[in-house]
């Protein structure tokens, strides 16, 4: 009996190659099996021939949409950067998808970095992909030389002995409290589909820091970001970190000051989550690249439980709306404002702004 | 050892070169009489400019060795080192660390050899240090050709030095303008093209060209046809640098590294290299 | 060469006894903060007391954190106006207290031997080196990412170690390789090793074999242009997402910028682990990037360890600690590209 994953690898190898061959798209964004067990490798295939190499497992860790906006530019006709853009449709890019990449792929839509036109979502279910540090902690002192997978096991082998460990206890946290793991778009579906998840608590981890004192909060935040060596894994990792010159990189003026002092190594990456609210879809990957195991992701969640709390908006599930955060409704909470705390009598209201929406402004605009 | 100390210097004088205001050449001198004598460099060399607060950048020397007792530096205004540079005054402090590179070959080479010097735009301030080197020993060399552009008659640098030299006898000077401009009697034309009309002969000479890339790849078919060859034309490379000692692999092009190994190199030793400059 | 006797109490008693006159550090098995005046990053400062634990292969971070620490202070100042020292710049007092590093794999103590190359007159590190004793232990086992065989290493091997410690079956053996080691074994009452046990390693030496050292060796006589123009550039660079993980987490990586930080009128110049991987390493001020591609930039770490640093220096700038194919994000291995640029006509 194959597994799961072993027919939907099929399934990705077979529509990839259709797809190339059909001329439907100029390239199919996927993973190629690692060098090391529990590693894979992102990969863009352009030929038909090379879609054997097209693999799908469950450590298939890295979201792929941060290759989408590359790869779509890879496949259009060279030009200059004044040329004008050549008439006619642009080719068109296939890209493996789970929820929260598909999400991801939503919110690239939203910010013009992608033409939704000319990308074909090839939608996969997902099942909750493994943390590989959570094997090897299992592990610890001995080397996995080898894990096959199974549906709902792994088998984790070394030099010296061969075990069978269950598949969920070592899912990522954000795959385990995922509430969307069936893509939001599907233009080629994979495999079956995955139901809604409802986790008793999504955000459970936060919460468990939230309930701190404030020192020990600090603390925590202190410790968690004490061993950051300055890589940018989770940022270049990261399918909303785009800009042409990130902040800690600008000169003048300069942000950030570059050496492991803890206030900018913090401020790093607080600013780095902040530019991530409302458009994050806690896809993990950030925490997932951290070669020193850093758990970036509890900032990014926070806001993404603010910004469901406030605007009642989940990053890349409605596809019309504007951007929370780039965008306001007259009734948003906007308990900042220093006239919502002490009217002063003697004033005329409207010298002090207004407290409630304005009868015919807009509710929502850009 | 390497020492990552600059000397430190004043601002003696600031004097704006370019109708635009973004060029500006600063008259270094030494608070330190030993660093004055300890001094000595090469033309065609730079060192880093220090700015306390601010950082480091490579320049090239201007001044000539032969100008004794300070040092000179042309700034166009760009980054964050050159932008704060700009905005000091005369008597302020700041650091020079140098010099640093190669420099071009006027005591091996060139000795002895007809000279063309070709420059464009801002790239001729090692190319003024290298004329002044060149004409303090004049008997060393032969025939000197100097030939140098620039967009406007008011983005010339140099222009009282110009009008000088063009007095002499023993410099075969060309200087020319992009376009025609008000008040302007001299040659009109981009570089390449009066250097081809120039036609300097190859025989017994080395040619120094210094400029945009786009000026040194037009320039090059003109002076190949009358049969110069790549190992008789010298150029100077340029690349983002930290340390200038040849330790912080930055500015490397393959393996290469333009701030030990350059920045001046036979245009056939370029050629050798990945184009990553 | 000195060879002595030690048991695994002895060693106790040694790391004791260092870490009343020294800093003694040894591998960290918890996280540790990247910077403390304690630690280093991966390593943890000991008192002397428990044990040392290793674990098999390299140690969690490398040691070129206490030849080139991030950051290293090259130079300080004072801005505040109307002090007659305003903006000179001063070369900071280079600490001399002797850091012993416990628990050194002979592949970083190579690395630091691969990196003295360049930095032959670079004065922080050479104080650095001058102030560090490595203590090592040769590798009994080897994981499956180790490679330094390869690149003409030895899990054996004691080259760049100060004390090299190899187990026997009651203790170690403990070849004493400099004059730094010699005084750490100074005014102990250790035995001399056994001829028997030191022939015993010498044999194990013997069979190491140098893997295939000699067949990557011939990268180095390859033209240059053909490497750089292969086919394995552009797929490689497609999946890199340029982050700075593998330099970072190499030991040989030993690049850096320079930058200036004021707090409070007080500044200092400061050196910190650069990588080629970030594009404003090579950018230039007018904008124009030299390697503006991810794939050159890639293509620029992988060449200059293994031809651009062979081309300048000798030997490969990698000792094949396997640190970056485990880390690797996306699981870019070096040991691939090195057989992909082999093949290469």
């Amino acid at each position: 009996m194959p597994t799961i994953n072993e027919i939907v690898s099929e399934e990705i190898r077979a529509q990839a190659r259709k797809l190339l061959e059909e001329g439907t798209v100029a390239a199919v964004i996927g993973y190629a099996a690692g060098t090391l067990p529990m590693t894979v490798r992102p990969l863009v295939v352009r030929s038909p021939e090379d879609c054997s190499k097209l693999i799908w497992n469950t450590f298939c860790v890295l979201n792929l949409a941060n290759y989408l906006p590359a790869t779509l530019k890879s496949v259009e006709p060279p030009r200059g950067p004044r040329d004008p853009k050549p008439e006619g449709p642009l080719p068109k890019v296939a890209i493996c998808a789970t929820g929260c990449w598909s999400r991801n792929i939503v919110v690239q839509t939203q910010e013009h970095q992608v033409d939704r036109d000319r990308v074909v979502v090839m939608g996969v279910g997902s099942r909750g992909m493994v943390s590989r540090r959570k094997v090897e902690a299992i592990f610890s002192g001995k080397e996995i030389l080898k894990v096959e997978e199974g549906d709902h096991e792994l088998i984790v082998q070394g030099a010296d002995f061969s075990e069978t460990i269950n598949r969920w206890s070592v899912v990522r946290d954000n795959c385990q409290t995922c509430t969307h793991p069936d893509p939001v778009l599907v233009d080629v579906r994979i495999g079956e589909p995955v139901s809604e998840r409802k986790p008793p608590n999504p955000f459970i981890q936060v919460e468990k820091i939230e309930q701190k004192t404030v020192d020990a909060r600090w603390a925590w935040f202190t410790e968690e970001f004490s061993t950051c060596i300055r890589c940018y894994a989770c940022r270049n990792a990261c399918p909303l970190c785009y800009c042409p010159t990130c902040f800690v990189d600008d000169a003048k003026p300069q942000w950030v000051g570059k050496s492991l002092d803890a206030v900018d190594t913090g401020l790093f990456h607080v600013l780095r989550a902040y530019h991530c609210a409302g458009r994050c879809t806690d896809c993990g990957t950030c925490e997932t690249v951290c070669p020193m195991g850093i758990n970036m992701r509890m900032l990014t969640k926070k806001l993404n439980k603010d910004v469901l709390n406030l605007y009642g908006i989940e990053a890349g599930m409605q596809p019309d709306a504007p951007l929370p955060l780039t965008t306001y409704a007259m009734d948003d909470p906007q308990k900042f404002m220093a006239n919502e705390v002490a009217p002063v009598p003697s004033m005329a209201p409207a010298t002090l702004g207004h407290r409630g929406p304005v009868p015919g402004s807009v509710k929502e605009g850009k | 050892m390497i020492s990552y100390m600059p000397y430190p210097v004043r601002i003696d004088d600031i004097v704006v070169e370019t109708e635009d205001g973004n060029l500006k050449t600063f008259k270094l001198v030494f608070e330190n009489e030993t660093h004055a004598k300890a001094w000595n460099h090469v033309p065609g060399q730079f060192a880093m400019l220090s700015l306390a607060g601010q950082g480091e950048m490579p320049i090239g020397i201007a001044s000539s060795p032969t100008e004794e007792g300070h040092l000179l530096f042309t700034v166009n205004r760009a980054g964050k080192v050159s932008t704060a540079l700009h905005q000091m005054n005369i008597g302020d402090r700041m650091g020079v660390r140098g010099p640093l590179g190669n420099g071009f070959p006027v005591d091996t080479a060139m000795k002895g050899k007809n000279i063309v010097i070709i420059a464009g735009g801002f790239a001729v301030t090692t190319l003024r240090a290298t004329l002044l080197s060149l004409l303090a020993r004049r008997p060393d060399y032969g025939k000197i050709t100097f030939i140098y552009g620039a967009r406007t008659p008011g983005m010339l640098l140099y222009r009282d030095e110009l009008k000088q030299w063009a007095q002499r006898e023993d410099i075969d000077l060309h200087i020319t303008i992009d376009r025609e401009a008000p008040g302007w009697d001299g040659l009109v034309g981009f570089v390449p093209t009066i250097a081809g009309d120039v036609a300097p002969s190859p025989d017994n000479s080395v040619a120094l060209i210094c400029g945009p890339p786009i000026m040194i790849k037009f320039t090059m078919p003109p002076l190949e046809k009358i049969g110069w060859t790549d190992d008789q034309v010298y150029l100077s490379l340029e690349n983002r640098m930290k340390c200038g000692e040849g330790v912080c692999c930055h500015c490397n092009v393959g393996p290469t590294l333009v701030c030990k190994d350059g920045p001046v190199f036979t245009r056939s030793q370029v050629k050798q290299l990945p184009i990553e400059y | 060469m000195k060879v002595l006797k030690v048991t695994p109490a002895e060693l106790d008693a040694m790391m004791q006894q260092w870490s009343k006159a020294h800093r003694v550090y040894a591998p960290a098995l918890v996280k540790q903060p990247a910077a403390s005046p304690n630690c280093a990053p991966g390593w943890r400062r000991v008192d002397g007391s428990g044990a040392l634990t290793l674990s098999t292969g390299p140690t969690p971070a490398s040691v070129k954190t206490f030849f080139f620490p991030q950051p290293e202070t090259l130079l300080t100042y004072t801005l505040e106006n109307n002090h007659p020292d305003k903006g000179l710049m001063r070369e900071p007092e280079k600490s001399k207290e002797m850091q012993v590093v416990v628990g050194v794999r002979p592949c970083d103590a190579r690395s630091v031997l691969l990196n003295n190359l360049p930095y032959q007159e670079d004065p922080f590190f050479q104080a650095n080196r001058r102030r560090t004793a490595l203590v090592g232990f040769t590798c009994d086992q080897s994981l499956s990412t180790c490679f330094c065989t390869q690149m003409g290493g030895s899990p054996l091997g004691s080259e760049g170690l100060d004390l090299a410690f190899s187990r026997t079956q009651d203790g170690f053996i403990v070849e004493v390789g400099s004059a730094k080691g010699e005084a750490l074994v100074t005014g102990l009452d250790l035995a001399p090793a056994d001829e028997s046990e030191i022939t015993a390693l010498a044999a194990r030496r013997q069979k190491e074999v140098k893997a295939s050292s000699t067949e990557l060796d011939t990268l180095k006589g390859r033209e240059l242009g053909k490497l750089y123009d292969a086919p394995l550039w552009q797929p490689l660079g497609e999946s890199c997402i340029n982050c700075g993980a593998c330099t970072f987490i190499c030991p040989t990586c030993y690049c850096f910028d320079i930058q200036d930080e004021v707090v409070r009128g007080q500044g200092r110049r400061i050196r910190y682990w650069d990588s080629c991987m970030f594009p404003l390493y090579s950018l230039h001020t007018s904008g124009h990037n030299p390697r503006g591609q991810k794939v050159q930039r890639t293509r620029n770490r992988f060449l200059h360890k293994l031809k651009y640093f062979p081309d300048r220096f000798g030997p490969f700038s990698c000792v094949g600690c396997g640190r970056c194919v485990q880390d690797c994000p996306v699981n870019i291995d070096i040991r691939e590209v090195m057989n992909d640029l082999l093949a290469v006509e």
